[in-house]
């Protein structure tokens, strides 16, 4: 067990818990777009960004996978964390104007609009169905392919795959909607 | 009978070593004659190899076959001047050689002893022809203690590296230090990693002995993405069994017996060479179980990385050794407690790998003696751009960016004024001139807001627009980015935008903020370094240069007169005879001639800017503005 402090509450944590889930046991809500509790976290959308106080070295991380550790302070909501959160939804929003999730969330953050122009994508690249499948299916039928702005989820080859158990636990799983099933047949993000 | 011979060439004690290091020198005269040729990568590329082959057939014709030795070594540095040769021992230096200078030297030089002038080296700033390599300005102010060997050695014969005193270091290591001794001399040697970031080596070190686990990894991580770098390849080209030296005394320091050497795989010389190397030193018994007979055990595998510039990136290059896609991770634990394998694993680059046998040969207060406060040793860089001198130079960390460019580099080309400096690669920034007497050191080009990175340095003349220079490289980062974490992807790829918009005249007030709040998100929230260094380029030209991209946007002109859409050409009309070049050169037909004897008519409404009256005009009577 270790003692740490979140938002000036002192909590107890298991050792190897990250900060998110201690936060989470408590009550205390930190935003996030790329994580699930039932699988591993993968810190793509540092949205859940928190400012933590490591003996005395103060730094921005993602939560959803930084360790507690003893002596740590935590803060879910500071005034450099509500910057960066503000900066990524506007990202995010200016690639998926349409996304509701998206939406309500750059609501959250108070962005109103983006000052960047416009485009019309539904993956946010979260990679939640790809670990989804991965670790819960068990099957891996999707995956990342390409690197940096052009980087897709997709199957080997863009091939529909004969292995997909139509779980659908992907489609499921997507923040956006952008991974979907229709007529029984996985349809892969654009 | 030699027992070397009975039990193939296996080594079994440092005493049988050094035997054999003097049996090696003691069948060599120092005094031979000896045609020394680079055949490093930049050497090849302008025709070393048929060189080579060339001077051994001529030798043997003019019937010095026994009595002058042909030796094909690693990159010496001056690859601009290539391909290069040096007679020893005298050490006469020729330059740009072709296969036909070749009956000429051998006869003028070697079997008498005359010099080749017009092979010499001129000093282009006096003109001075240089006869002996170490009176030239680029190699005279260079303190070559990493690539010094690389002119000495044939890369491929373990008998070189051993006769100048190679391995011996290793048994030192072995036989006289303890892990512990040896991790305190790379602490008091000030060893800072030579792979971007400068982390005391020691710290590493140290962690990775003291991580809980039996099986423990050191890796070479020769990925070397920077473009235009070529520091880590000319080392294991040219003298890879430093690189091996090293990582098998960090593998004892550190405890052990698996190391990777992670290579790009369009380095196929450098993978050949350490490949041979690793082959030698095992017949040797200086690699694999029980070294030297000291009971200790390390075996090294290539690995061949596919060439992704994030794939240098420790966390995924491990993800890559391992078979995955080569992208990062979060390094709230660190590599050294779970890297490869989730098994502590130390990771260093090629150059700090190279660096071990000499600062434990010689001593940490030896090495310490060269640098500054914070950074001692010497570093590579690779010296390119609008530069006299271009090619790898090592200096002592402390020397001045003024001495490197003018001393070292012979100053700008064509008489033109010098602008800017980029160091540290894709995500290092521009340095001005009235920053040139900065020493290179890793705190210091932080804080001019640029870095060390892995030793480029591009050298940036007037005619250079520093706005399209930081649009050059965010999309070097854009298509480089993993994209795994939205800022960076996201980031990136927005700033590239704006930056295009303002090289392209549609600016606007304001796009400096967005840009400087982008840089903040990226440093702030991306995942890995490529991220959060990514705004540097940007925010380092905006620091010095903000002028230029004031010009852009509010006069829609560029400075520099570079970026296209902003130029315009026009006739100077006291310079232009009407002779008609630029008329057959307009592929748009914008130019008319109206008589003999008067200047032509540029009609801008047709310009398509294409720049090719500019540069058919031998008359200097376009102008580009
Ligand atoms: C995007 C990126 C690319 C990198 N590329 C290299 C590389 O090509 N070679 C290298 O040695 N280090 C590279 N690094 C630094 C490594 O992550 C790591 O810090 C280094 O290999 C450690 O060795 P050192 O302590 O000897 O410097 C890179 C880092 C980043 C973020
Ligand atoms: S910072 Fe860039 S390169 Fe690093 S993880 Fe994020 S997307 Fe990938
Ligand atoms: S939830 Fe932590 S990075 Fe996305």
């Amino acid at each position: 067990m270790v003692t740490l402090t979140i938002d000036g509450r002192e909590i107890g944590a298991r050792e190897g818990e990250t900060i998110l889930e201690a936060a989470n046991r408590i009550g205390i809500y930190i935003p996030t777009l790329c994580y699930h509790e039932a699988i591993s976290p993968y810190g793509a959308c540092r949205l859940c960004t928190v400012e933590v106080n490591q003996r005395g070295r103060v730094r921005l991380v993602a939560s959803c996978l930084f360790p507690v550790e003893q002596g740590l302070e935590v803060k879910t909501d500071s005034e450099s964390v509500r910057k960066l959160r503000k900066g990524l939804m506007e990202l995010l929003l200016a690639s998926c104007p349409d996304s509701e999730r998206i939406q309500s969330l750059a609501r959250e953050m108070g962005v109103a609009e983006t000052r960047f122009a416009l485009e019309e994508n539904k993956c946010i690249l979260c990679g939640l169905c790809v670990r989804v499948c991965q670790e819960i299916a068990e099957k891996s039928i999707i995956s990342f392919v390409g690197r940096g702005t052009k980087r897709k989820v997709a199957t080997p080859f863009f091939i529909p795959s004969e292995e997909c158990i139509k779980c659908q636990a992907c489609a499921y799983i997507c923040p956006t909607g952008a991974i979907r099933f229709e007529e029984g047949k996985l349809v892969l993000p654009t | 009978m030699m027992p070397e011979k009975v039990l193939g060439k296996r080594i079994n004690s440092p005493s049988e070593l050094e035997a054999l290091e003097q049996s090696i020198v003691a069948k060599r005269d120092p005094d031979k004659p000896c045609v020394v040729l680079c055949a490093g990568t930049g050497c090849r590329a302008a025709g070393a190899e048929e060189v080579v082959d060339a001077f051994r057939e001529e030798i043997k014709q003019q019937g010095l076959g026994d009595k002058v030795e042909v030796k094909s070594t690693g990159c010496h540095g001056f690859c601009e001047r290539g391909p290069l040769v040096v007679l020893r021992p005298k050490k006469i230096f020729y330059q740009q050689i072709t296969k036909e200078d070749i009956p000429e030297i051998v006869s003028e030089s070697l079997v008498n002893d005359n010099i080749v002038e017009r092979l010499l080296y001129a000093d282009p700033a006096t003109g001075e022809k240089i006869v002996y390599e170490d009176d030239v300005p680029f190699y005279k102010k260079q303190t070559r203690i990493l690539l010094g060997a690389n002119g000495e050695i044939d890369p491929t014969e373990i008998d070189d590296y051993i006769a100048i005193g190679g391995y011996s270091t290793l048994a030192k290591a072995l036989f006289q230090m303890s892990p512990e001794e040896i991790i305190e001399e790379v602490k008091q040697s000030g060893l800072r990693g030579r792979g971007g970031a400068g982390f005391p080596t020691y710290r590493k070190w140290e962690s990775c002995r003291h991580a809980r686990g039996a099986i423990k990894y050191v890796i070479c991580n020769a990925d070397e993405g920077d473009p235009g770098a070529y520091q880590d390849r000319s080392l294991l080209e040219g003298n890879p069994h430093s690189v091996l030296e090293g990582m098998i005394i960090g593998a004892y320091a550190i405890g052990s017996h698996e190391g990777y050497i992670y290579v790009r795989n369009e380095y196929p010389l450098a993978v050949r060479h350490i490949g041979i190397a690793i082959e030698q030193a095992i017949e040797y018994g200086l690699l694999g179980e029980n070294i030297l007979g000291s009971g200790f055990d390390f075996g090294v595998s290539i690995n061949r990385g596919g060439g992704a510039f994030v794939c240098g990136e420790s966390t995924a290059l491990m993800a890559s050794l391992e078979g995955k896609i080569g992208e990062p991770r979060a390094k709230y634990i660190h590599t050294v407690e779970k890297g490869l394998w989730d098994r502590p694993s130390n990771l260093n680059n090629v150059k700090t790998w190279a660096s071990v046998p000499l600062i434990i040969n010689k001593g940490a207060k030896w090495y310490s003696q060269m640098g500054t406060e914070g950074t001692k040793g010497t570093m590579i860089f690779s010296l390119v751009g609008k530069v006299n001198n271009t090619g790898l130079i090592e200096v002592p960390m402390g020397t001045t960016l003024r001495e490197i460019i003018y001393d070292i580099g012979g100053g700008i080309p064509g008489g033109k004024k010098f602008k800017a400096v980029q160091t540290g690669g894709p995500s290092g920034g521009c340095i001005p001139e009235e920053l040139l007497h900065l020493p290179v050191d890793f705190d210091e080009l932080t804080k001019a807001g640029s870095m060390m990175g892995s030793g480029g340095m591009i050298v940036m003349d007037e005619d250079t627009c520093m706005v399209d220079i930081a649009r050059y490289f965010l999309t070097f980062l854009e298509e480089e980015s993993c994209g795994k974490c939205v800022p960076c992807r996201e980031g990136i790829k927005r700033m590239g935008q704006i930056l295009t918009g303002i090289t392209q005249g549609k600016g606007k007030e304001g796009d400096i903020e967005i840009l400087e709040d982008l840089a903040g998100v990226l440093r702030d929230g991306s995942l890995c370094t490529l991220g959060t260094t990514a705004a540097n380029p940007i925010l380092t030209t905006i620091r010095h240069f903000r002028d230029e991209y004031e010009a852009h946007i509010k006069e829609k002109r560029c400075p520099a007169a570079v970026c296209q859409e902003l130029i315009q050409y026009s006739i100077i009309e006291e310079k232009c005879p009407g002779c008609g070049l630029c008329v057959k050169a307009c592929p748009t037909q914008a130019i008319t001639l109206v008589a003999k004897k008067q200047p032509v008519i540029l009609d801008q409404s047709k310009c398509i800017k294409c720049g090719a009256c500019y540069d058919v005009c031998k008359l200097g009577a376009v102008a580009k503005r």
